[in-house]
């Protein structure tokens, strides 16, 4: 273990590097599954051991093939990746989990292969993206998990996966590109591609336009690439169209990595107040995020399908944790990295449940979904429970996150932002109550219903992360804790 | 398009001149222009103008689309497995310095090892792209003779 330590951060990268050829090559459905899962627990437990090597020693440093940064590039971990890694690496862990009965339910046998090494190469884009410390290496493994995610998502059953994946790629493309030119200009200014190098020489250039043109491009960039309001388009198809334990794993990891980026480089990288203290670009984002969670949550009422209804669900949170960016205070950071937790546990949670829904009963419409609270409590039981979380009901996930983001607003005086955090609380019980409602409520009596639960495999791994849900709403110890820790390193890379 | 003789006759002349090109475009990638990935491309170019000139169903007895999958993930492979020996040897992932006891031929070697993972993968990538073009363009027709009937 010993020998491996100095190495953890690379083997987070090689481990799924290694395994996405090997699927390609064993094209058994069950041995890709196996290796899949294989380098999913390794790589989980490598990025626990990576948070807590950061929280014993600091900053770990890597440099990749022995070139020192800033010429070549490196691989950087505090405190804030480190929580993202740990996060990515277990929702990942669950996703596979719940593939393998999954999956076969929607694929063919021959195409198992292929979707587990995209998944694997997903995986290892999105675990580059948080760990690295360079920008355009972010760019590379951003290419890589898009690319991979463009794949997973045409696997869907549904004939509108394949445009839902087209349209996915044409804007995804417009992202990476208007990414590269952001680092472009950044580097024609600097000379560096390094995040803590050009931490410490962009403050003597930030009087240059270039400066604001660069921060204009990469945020609008990462912004679609996280699925902020306004560049939202891509999310619901992609999401609703896709296999259901991949809608799972995306929804708790991909968005996740690209806000963690944009909060780096936005805040970390541009020089301290750059973004505070232009009121313009503060502003914009906070406006957005506030849209953000109404118009999407409101979008999200008015869908007849569940994965549609959470998928724009997504939208709407993603507006909460860029409110808690665009605040640019600890406090409000914090409150983004309890939320990007919290969040990929109950999206992940919900979208799993409905993957449930879908394999009982061949269908994910609301209309399906008449009595499922008596055809299937437990299924039924989850979705609720991470539709309460999202709500931010007490002693769920959800509420820790809000009361997070509400302090942080307060903090500032900002009492018209805590109100309206809350009073977007209202538009989401609308769209969960609505489940309820069917699920619960409309029961036809004539009718005699018969037990149809989802296999347990599936059951297993969505309750985990439901009680998991409750569990990280009763003790934020952990999560408080860690995400106040990220913000910290946020703010500078001091450790 | 077996009927026309130039072509025939030309592609058959040019093939082995096009994969001995890219060899050297692969090998020689050290010293001057060149790599793994332009290589890869003029490799796959080859096949596929077989492909184009001979027919699909010759190709893939050439090349079977089996192997074609293979190789793609054989390149990575290579690829990764070189780093990781870089690491076995004491250095970091991707440190060629060590492969060799002469840091400088650890050096050649490893990128000569790195980019021929590049090669072989970019090439059969690109092979496999002409073949799942090429069966459905044959799917197709065959949908559409089915309807003329």
């Amino acid at each position: 273990m010993n020998a491996l330590t100095p190495h953890l951060s690379a083997l987070q990268i090689i481990l799924p590097l290694l395994a996405a050829p090997l699927c390609t090559i064993f094209r058994l459905p069950r041995v890709t599954w196996g290796i899949a899962m294989v380098v999913g627990v390794l790589c989980s437990f490598n990025a626990i051991a990576i948070l807590e090597q950061v929280q014993s020693s600091g900053t770990i440093i890597y440099a990749l093939g022995g070139w020192a940064a800033p010429w070549g590039i490196e691989y950087r971990i505090d405190d804030a990746n480190a929580f993202v890694l740990v996060i990515i690496s277990v929702i990942n862990v669950f996703g596979i989990l719940y593939a393998r009965t999954s999956i076969p339910a929607e694929l063919s046998e021959d195409r198992i292969s292929w979707l587990y090494t995209a998944w694997l190469l997903c995986f290892t884009g999105l675990c580059g993206i948080t760990i690295s410390g360079d920008v355009f290496n972010v760019f590379v493994f951003l290419e890589i998990s898009s690319l991979s995610t463009y794949v997973l998502v045409s696997f869907g059953t549904d004939k509108r996966a394949l445009t839902a994946a087209l349209r996915y790629l044409i804007v995804g493309t417009v992202a990476a590109t208007f990414y590269v030119i952001g680092i472009g200009l950044l580097y024609a200014l600097t000379g560096t591609l390094n995040m803590a190098d050009l931490a410490q020489r962009l403050p003597e250039v930030t009087a240059h336009r270039t400066v604001l043109v660069a921060f204009g491009f990469i945020t609008v960039g990462l912004s679609i690439k996280m699925a902020l309001f306004p560049f939202h388009t891509w999310l619901p198809n992609a999401y609703a169209f896709a296999p259901n334990a991949v809608t799972a794993f995306l929804a708790g990891t991909a968005t996740k990595a690209a806000i963690y980026v944009f909060m780096r480089l936005v805040l970390t990288i541009f020089p301290a107040g750059f973004f505070a203290n232009s009121t313009i670009a503060y502003l914009i984002i906070l406006a957005v995020g506030i849209l953000g969670a109404f118009v999407a949550s409101t979008i999200a009422f008015f869908r007849q399908d569940l994965k549609q209804m959470f998928a724009w669900s997504s939208i709407g949170q993603i507006g909460y944790m860029a409110i808690g960016l665009g605040l640019a205070t600890s406090a409000g950071v914090a409150a983004s990295f309890l939320h990007l937790f919290n969040h990929a546990l109950m999206k992940t949670a919900v979208f799993m449940a409905i993957g449930c829904l879908f394999v009982a009963t061949g269908s994910t419409t609301l209309n399906s979904l008449k009595n499922a609270g008596k055809r299937m409590p437990w299924t039924s039981a989850a979705i609720l429970i991470g539709g309460l979380s999202l709500i931010g009901i007490p002693f769920t996930t959800g509420f820790v996150s809000k009361w997070y983001l509400v302090t942080a607003a307060l903090e500032l005086d900002m009492w018209w932002l805590a109100a309206l955090v809350l009073a977007g609380s209202l538009v989401t019980a609308a769209y969960v109550w609505k489940f309820v409602e069917t699920a619960y409520f409309r029961t036809d009596s004539n009718t005699t219903y018969t037990r149809s639960e989802a296999p347990l495999s599936l059951l297993i791994p969505t309750w985990i992360l439901v009680i998991a849900n409750i569990y990280f709403g009763i003790n934020a110890q952990f999560t408080g804790t860690q995400a106040l820790r990220a913000a910290n390193a946020i703010f500078g890379f001091s450790s | 398009m077996q009927h026309h003789l130039v072509l025939n006759l030309v592609a058959k002349i040019l093939i082995p001149f096009i994969i001995l090109f890219a060899l050297y475009v692969q090998f020689h990638g050290d010293y001057g222009p060149g790599g793994g990935f332009q290589a890869g491309v003029i490799f796959g170019a080859g096949f596929i103008l077989y492909g184009i000139i001979f027919g699909k169903d010759l190709a893939v007895r050439v090349v079977p689309l089996p192997l074609v999958y293979c190789m793609t993930a054989v390149g990575v492979l290579l690829y990764t497995l070189v780093g990781v020996a870089g690491m076995l040897l004491g250095g970091e992932f991707l440190n060629y310095s060590v492969l060799l006891p002469d840091s400088i031929a650890g050096q050649h070697l490893g990128i000569l090892l790195i980019e021929l993972g590049v090669g072989i993968t970019v090439a059969s990538v690109m092979i496999s792209l002409f073949f799942s073009y090429a069966q459905y363009t044959h799917r197709d027709e065959q949908q559409s003779d089915n309807q003329d009937r």
